[in-house]
């Protein structure tokens, strides 16, 4: 397990997001729902991010410029260095008969790759600002809410939901839907099991979310 | 020989990257398990970065049926790293490891209550002590008036060895909200902007002591490792730099000899304690009589 370094082939502007397109070399793409740790130079830890798209000989990356070590991702351009990473943890599962994609602002991240895998679903993306949905480019012919509205109103109980979102998307998805694949994001250092920063109860035992998931079924 | 610093690994799920270390450390173990603190844990610095575990671990009996096994099995010697809130805490843990096959017992002494007072830490070790024949290196905190005081301390205690140094407090205050970005408010300091305090500690401890030291604190490449060699460092652990990149191992390994060698030494082995070399013979200079 070691750190690739890779270059940037294109930053592309998606709303207020970034896709961060980076040369795959032999890095394997993993299934979708795992990530990659990506690090920026200059910072001391890498970030986690989930596979968006892999085009030939890609890995595209989407990234919400919300902190120093998102926003020097988000301000790497073509030729630029990055450390990568993985794929690592468990993604979803894909053996569902009637998947609906289910994504919240950023948490969008995954769909693209996993509807790729799925040979086509349909999926229902909840935005807190038109000019957030504007990534649902991403994702052509998806359902869009955009706040005060929420994802929720649109999601079938009796779909196989897949999902990635904020906390009270997912609680709310976990309640609607028993069965449904929920990725979950905690701030983690490492992203393989060392550092214990995104350990989180899971059944009354302390599991790290890197390892155990970031994809855990909702009962 | 290079190690991880406890915490920092876990081989279980990473035994790859142990095996390429000499020695692996664990994660501390406690009497009873803990969950850890409430999260955010972790979080980025400008030149380190900060966590607050909180020490989670599955406590000392679980440890002992369940996972010490296991470790065994991966093939590389064993440090075990010990902590409590009391010297029995300590002292039991030690009896329970009693003659297992664990190649040294790392106590951490470094948690606030206990890291102030350096008879405190003496009192832990001399505890310890008595209840196994293993090496016992105790993990000191930089963060007090003399790091060389509590290492005479540990030393006159009997302990065998300083692990130097455990994480320093820090804060961070979220960029928009100004509040703390960690659940428990307050973190340990890790990562490059420690290697300073680190030299001063591993330097201060080696000249009052002349203990085997493991060096830790901020080590990114082969030259950080030869710094921390030549300040008296018998010993490298490897810390913040294993969560970016777990193939550190065998690179700060080939980094060191290549540094050595920019130095003109052969081995880094031979730069043992080099930075002390000119004081010495200022210090004897000053002995001469007037």
């Amino acid at each position: 397990m070691r750190q690739e370094r890779r270059k940037v082939v294109a930053s592309e502007r998606v709303g207020p997001y970034t896709l961060l397109r980076v040369a795959r070399g032999g890095v394997s793409t993993g299934e979708p729902g795992q990530f990659f740790m990506l690090q920026a130079p200059g910072h001391v830890l890498p970030r986690a991010m989930s596979l968006c798209l892999a085009p030939p000989g890609e890995l595209a990356f989407l990234i919400d410029p919300v902190g120093p070590g998102t926003r020097a991702l988000c301000a790497l351009s073509r030729g630029d260095d990055v450390g990568v990473l993985g794929p690592l943890g468990r993604g979803f599962r894909l053996d569902v008969a009637r998947p609906l994609l289910v994504g919240g602002g950023i948490g969008i991240a995954p769909l693209p790759f996993l509807r790729e895998r799925l040979r086509g679903a349909p999926a229902a993306l909840g935005f807190r600002s038109d000019r957030h949905a504007e990534a649902a480019v991403l994702l052509p012919g998806a359902e869009v809410v955009v706040e005060p509205r929420l994802v929720t109103e649109l999601v079938d109980p009796a779909a196989d939901v897949l999902a990635c979102g904020p906390e009270p998307m997912l609680d709310a998805l976990r309640r609607l839907v028993p069965r449904a694949q929920l990725a979950w994001e905690a701030p983690m250092a490492c992203g393989y099991g060392a550092c214990y920063g995104c350990a989180v109860e899971i059944d009354g035992e302390l599991k790290r979310l890197c390892v155990e998931g970031p994809v855990l079924r909702a009962a | 020989m290079l190690l991880n610093a406890s915490g920092c690994l876990d081989a279980l799920t990473a035994p790859d990257v142990a095996r390429a270390l000499d020695a692996y450390v664990t994660k501390t173990i406690t009497p009873e398990p803990r969950e850890g603190n409430a999260p955010v844990r972790i979080a980025e610095t400008d030149v380190g970065m900060l966590n607050s575990i909180g020490l989670a671990n599955p406590g000392r009996e679980r440890f002992l049926d369940d996972v010490l096994p296991r470790l065994r099995e991966l093939g590389v010697p064993i440090w075990v790293s010990v902590g409590g809130f009391c010297t029995v805490d300590y002292a039991e843990t030690c009896m329970y490891l009693g003659r297992q096959p664990v190649a040294a017992i790392e106590l951490n002494l470094s948690c606030p209550n206990v890291d102030e007072a350096p008879e405190s830490a003496a009192e832990i070790v001399a505890a310890c002590r008595s209840e196994t024949p293993i090496p016992l290196y105790a993990k000191l905190s930089a963060a007090v008036p003399d790091v060389a005081a509590v290492a005479r301390a540990v030393h006159a205690a009997g302990a065998d060895g300083l692990s130097l140094i455990n994480t320093i407090r820090g804060l961070k205050l979220d960029e928009r909200t100004l509040q703390p970005v960690l659940g428990r408010v307050m973190g340990g300091l890790s990562g490059p902007a420690l290697k300073p305090v680190a030299l001063a500690a591993v330097y201060a401890c080696y000249c009052a002591t002349q203990l085997p030291i493991v060096g830790m604190g901020g080590v990114r490449t082969g030259r950080d490792a030869l710094e921390l060699i030549a300040a008296g460092a018998q010993h490298v652990a490897l810390g913040t730099i294993l969560f970016a990149d777990p193939d550190a191992p065998s690179r700060v390994r080939a980094e060191l000899a290549a540094a050595a060698n920019d130095v003109g030494v052969v081995d880094p082995d031979d730069a043992f304690a080099l930075g002390h070399a000119s004081q010495k013979d200022v210090e004897s200079e000053r002995k001469l009589p007037a």
